[in-house]
């Protein structure tokens, strides 16, 4: 049992003063220092949080109207540019960065009362599945401390399981949201593309980056993305909100169209998660829905097209850490050129050096058409078949990692063994539709969750199958 | 076809403006062959009378009024972050002879 009240009922209770955010806050930051040694969070925002919490307080004494998230605690992967805290995105080159402003999404959380109390533990920049490449350190599984907990969000989602906040902030470029919430059993939702600003997220790949949602249920995580959603003025790439909003969705099974997808069910895939996935398709049929298997023929391609265009655009949005404007620069460089090459040299870990490599072959002259072109051909070909997809099913259902967590540096001398982990996240991405991770069952004794996908905009219609799917375990 | 030597990936790296070392380079030659030779299943692909997709919900030319937005940030805020300054100005090694 979780010692936080659904995230409704726990505003409305500050609200109405029968709770205090102080002591919110405060419970917060008390499990988070209990649970350190999972090293699910890099830093604390305690005195600002604390700082935020007595005015919350005052407020409600004072009746002033506070905010649908009224002293409700949070905690955010750290590339999202937050007050109170360093801003490292899990690297050494960033590390003493303290963010000029807040991105998009924290102020709209602040706006309505909610309280960061911390920041998680990411792979370096985002670039990863397991967090091994955060240059804090590996976040542990909350079962098995020998195990990954999956990433590139591993330390949000570790910190819903452990307790330690009503909800947390992660990002999904590839995966990074679902893969860790299924890795340790919690909601890991990835919007439409655009839905939610990344204005002040540290950017990885800007056609496929989202701001993602871990949650301990889809009625908490929609509540939330409720706020969140929508036009950004800073955000060029943001959409408009569905006019129906995010809450209050059914969650009804009867008479939808599921289908299974089927090169995702096919040897390669752990016999437990597909059993997981199966034991949910029969679930579904027997709440009245109509699960059928459908062929997407070309999403066995989907990973080599997105090491390529990730990687491309990773070289790109890294450029800009040049040692010149904010944070690392090599003190001892005699000229410009040797400061650039140095800052980053030093600077950057492998896993980031590789991607900007990659990246900066595959948009070299020469080499550009053969790959970066190829790939996003290859994406409109994947566009086209979840189209034809969706046409036939109003979901499509299957694994979001082809094992449950697997080991501590199990993957680290084959930087490919961990990209193949990410097989199944990243179609969605590069596709632009929403997904989520939401839990099935056990595999090993280790969580498995079951990824569901909607249309692009179909944001509500997901989070409806997604509490359906919540009621169907047991 | 793509089968990297150690030359390759120092310039690279240079391109990039990251320092490697020869040691490195070695480790990074094969990781990124690899690589390299995983997407290379693309080339079956087919893509007959398909037009690449850079941009997936469709928007074309995002506008918005030309106005001074407020942040809320100043350019003091921004300084203060800079690793080496002089007065209000970013200062950097020399970069020509």
């Amino acid at each position: 049992m979780s010692q936080w009240l659904p995230i409704a009922e726990l505003a409305a209770k500050v609200q109405a003063g029968e709770l205090k955010a102080t002591d919110l806050v405060e419970q917060a930051l008390r499990t988070i220092d209990e649970k350190k040694e999972y090293n699910a969070i890099i830093a604390t925002t305690a005195e600002r949080a604390r700082e935020r919490a007595g005015s919350i307080d005052a407020a409600v004494k004072n009746g002033t109207k506070v905010g649908r998230l009224a002293g409700v605690p949070f905690i955010a992967k750290d590339n999202f540019l937050v007050f109170g805290a360093e801003t490292t995105a899990g690297s050494n080159i960033l590390k003493g960065f303290e963010a000029p402003y807040q991105a998009t999404v924290i102020e709209r959380l602040e706006n309505e009362g909610a309280i960061c109390v911390a920041k998680a533990n990411l792979d370096a920049f985002g670039h990863g599945g397991s967090t091994e490449n955060s240059d804090f350190g590996v976040t542990k599984h909350p079962r098995d401390t020998n195990r990954v907990s999956g990433g590139s969000s591993g330390g949000s989602a570790v910190s819903i399981v452990l307790d330690m906040a009503p909800f947390a902030l992660g990002t999904d470029t590839g995966g990074s949201t679902r893969q860790p919430a299924s890795f340790v059993g919690c909601i890991g939702y990835k919007p439409t593309y655009g839905l939610i600003s990344r204005h002040g997220v540290v950017a990885m790949a800007s056609s496929t980056d989202t701001v993602g949602t871990l949650a301990r249920s889809a009625d908490d995580a929609a509540y939330v993305i409720d706020i969140m959603a929508g036009r950004d003025q800073f955000d060029g790439t943001t959409i408009e909100r569905d006019t129906a909003g995010y809450t209050g969705v059914g969650a009804d099974m009867q008479g939808k169209k599921v289908g299974i997808i089927k090169e995702w069910m096919t040897t390669g895939v752990h016999d437990g998660v597909k059993a997981c996935i199966d034991t949910i398709a029969e679930k579904m049929k027997a709440a009245g829905a109509e699960v059928i298997e459908i062929s997407l023929p070309s999403l066995p391609l989907a990973l080599a097209v997105y090491y390529i265009v990730v990687p491309a655009e990773i070289s790109s949005n890294l450029s800009r850490y040049d040692g010149q404007r904010y944070q690392y620069s090599y003190p001892d460089a005699k000229n410009l050129d040797e400061s650039y090459m140095k800052s980053r040299g030093i600077g950057f870990g492998a896993e980031a050096k590789r991607r900007i490599m990659i990246g900066t072959y595959v948009l070299s002259s020469g080499y550009y058409d053969a790959y970066y072109n190829r790939a996003q051909t290859v994406r409109t070909k994947l566009i086209n078949e979840f189209n034809d997809a969706f046409k036939q099913v109003d979901f499509l259902i299957g694994p979001v990692a082809p094992t449950p967590a697997f080991k501590i540096g199990e993957h680290a001398s084959d930087p490919l063994q961990m990209y193949l982990a990410d097989m199944m996240t990243v179609a969605p991405s590069l596709v632009g539709i929403p997904s989520v991770s939401v839990p099935s069952g056990e595999a090993d004794g280790l969580p498995v969750g079951v990824q569901i996908m909607a249309p692009q905009r179909a944001d509500r219609a997901l989070l409806g199958i997604a509490k359906a799917v919540e009621g169907l375990r047991a | 076809m793509a089968d990297l030597t150690r030359d390759d990936v120092l310039k690279l790296a240079r391109l990039a403006r990251l320092d490697i070392t020869d040691e490195e380079a070695d480790a990074y030659r094969t990781e990124l062959t690899n690589i390299l030779q995983y997407v290379e299943q693309l080339q079956q692909a087919d893509v007959t009378g398909l037009q690449p997709t850079s941009q997936v919900t469709g928007l074309t030319n995002v506008m918005r009024d030309d106005n001074v937005l407020d942040y809320g940030t100043t350019p003091d805020d921004l300084l203060r972050i800079v690793p080496v300054k002089q007065d209000r100005q970013i200062k950097v090694k020399r970069m020509i002879g």
